[in-house]
């Protein structure tokens, strides 16, 4: 029997502006079971971080609920790695446990560990303009991972880096997230990152967005072409 | 190990900075050899536009009467003050308005208001509620001086990273942790920089005062010389300013390198 950590059920979401009323999310349906890597596809412009802002408490819903597994800590990151330029890289990884007022030193030698094991062992007292896009993204996920949350919410969080460093950094980045054993929601609208990087995938369509289909992936026996070809049908198809 | 075409370039950028340096000064070198040639041969009016020697003759009577450093420090202490008391001032009311978007939306017109107001007006009301002293030309200069730092530590805490505050928000950080942690240091490096507009701010506070009330300082020399037709006295005066801005400046530029972290 898989673990439910997350129910999210009828959910839906309107924006108000002074000129109107825009409708985003419409009677989306989801379930995150634990361990489950989970990507959220979609038309850029059609609510797909807008879903994971209302999973982080970020942002109000209208419509739905959404359900919890109790204390469920979440993690979560952005387009861009927004490490903060005054601060080195260990001091960027230990700001969640400073917020948190876990900084104790059993806590800082963990991220010190964390930041060798991942390969920034030589950075841990440089600065973020001292790191490549591919090493400063993997430095912020240190920085959601030392907070130990139980599903990461990742937004994009490739786009700003090119081609060739994308695809290594998110081969990177799942492994990682699989050996910390933690659960994984990411937004994109790259097909084949999402394919590389998932076991289920959800389309959505254009605004008001709502659930297109849903591929579940076999990682050992994966038809990527097809796949490929399936979902940008779906994404195009309205 | 340095290459030699590192050698090559850093010897490029020496020469140049020099070049520059020398032909810097040799501007004010030049100015300063045709005002006196001007006034030697009588073709600029000493009396309405002095000349170089006669300043110094005037520097040096006002440094043998002591009265030179009296007048320079007494300023100096002025556009000190005001200097750190219209930044601690902007500080407090900006944070203030930043905790508070509301008050912040209410107060906007008005502070847009007494920004654009020529605050010399206010100076014969601040001396009647003051009094005619050091006080009330403090007080004129914070006029000036704090609506500016507040206009501008204002724009740079709302104009911080709202993707930064995100991130600090799903770390379960509060509003004070993202103040602290995220306003105030990554806003620094121009708070910092605003400090160069500041100091001239409290300049013009300072020596507009000190036309209104002092009976001391490089304001007041500049006054007395105009009121008496000493021309010497009120382009001395100038000079004066003139020097001390620079040194200022550079000691501020001087300072905000140091603390600069990135």
């Amino acid at each position: 029997m898989m673990n439910k950590i997350l129910e999210i059920k009828n959910l839906s979401k309107f924006y108000q502006t002074n000129e109107k009323e825009i409708h985003v999310l419409d009677n989306i349906n989801i379930n995150v079971f634990q361990n489950d890597f989970l990507g959220i596809i979609g038309p850029s412009g059609s609510g797909k971080s807008t879903i994971l802002s209302i999973i982080a408490n970020l942002e109000d819903y209208d419509l739905g609920s959404i359900i919890k597994k109790d204390n469920l800590k979440i993690g979560y990151m952005l387009q861009k790695d927004y490490l903060m330029p005054y601060l080195t890289i260990l001091d960027n990884c230990l700001i969640g446990l400073k917020i948190n007022k876990k900084c104790t030193k059993e806590n800082i030698e963990k991220t010190k560990k964390m930041l060798i094991k991942y390969g920034l062992g030589k950075y841990i007292n440089s600065y973020p303009d001292d790191l490549s896009g591919g090493q400063r993204q993997r430095a912020a996920l240190i920085r959601t991972l030392v907070l130990d949350p139980d599903i990461l919410l990742l937004d994009e969080p490739f786009s700003a880096l090119d081609y060739q460093t994308r695809l290594n950094i998110s081969k990177d980045i799942k492994n990682i997230i699989k050996e910390e054993k933690k659960t994984l929601i990411i937004v994109t609208h790259d097909i084949n990152e999402a394919i590389n990087m998932c076991n289920r995938i959800i389309v959505l369509s254009n605004t008001p967005a709502k659930i297109k289909s849903i591929y579940k992936i076999d990682e050992d026996n994966k038809d990527e072409m097809y796949l490929y070809k399936k979902i940008w049908s779906d994404l195009t198809n309205d | 190990m340095i290459s030699n075409e590192r050698k090559k370039y850093l010897k490029k950028r020496k020469k140049e900075k020099i070049l520059i340096l020398f032909f810097q000064i040799l501007i004010l070198f030049l100015f300063i050899i045709i005002w006196e040639l001007l006034s030697r041969f009588k073709i600029i009016d000493t009396f309405l536009l002095s000349s170089p020697s006669n300043i110094l003759k005037t520097i040096i009577k006002l440094y043998k009467s002591n009265n030179l450093f009296s007048h320079i420090f007494k300023t100096l202490d002025e556009i000190i003050i005001s200097f750190v008391l219209g930044n601690i001032i902007g500080f407090i009311i900006s944070s203030i308005l930043w905790f508070n978007k509301k008050l912040s939306l209410i107060l906007d017109p008005y502070l847009t208001i007494i920004n654009s107001l020529p605050k010399v007006a206010f100076g014969p009301l601040i001396i009647i509620l003051v009094g005619a002293n050091t006080n009330s030309i403090i007080i004129m200069s914070l006029l000036i001086s704090s609506i500016v730092s507040i206009l501008n530590m204002n724009t740079f805490f709302k104009n911080t990273d709202k993707n930064i505050i995100k991130i600090i928000k799903t770390m379960g950080g509060n509003k004070y942790d993202i103040f602290f942690r995220v306003v105030v240091p990554s806003n620094l490096n121009y708070i910092l920089d605003s400090f160069k507009v500041n100091i001239s701010m409290c300049f013009v506070g300072v020596i507009m005062g000190e036309f209104l009330v002092s009976k001391e300082g490089i304001g007041y020399l500049i006054n007395y010389g105009s009121q008496i037709f000493n021309m010497n006295l009120v382009l001395t005066g100038i000079i004066l300013l003139v020097l001390l801005t620079i040194i200022l400046y550079l000691i501020i530029n001087l300072i905000i390198k140091k603390i600069k972290r990135y």
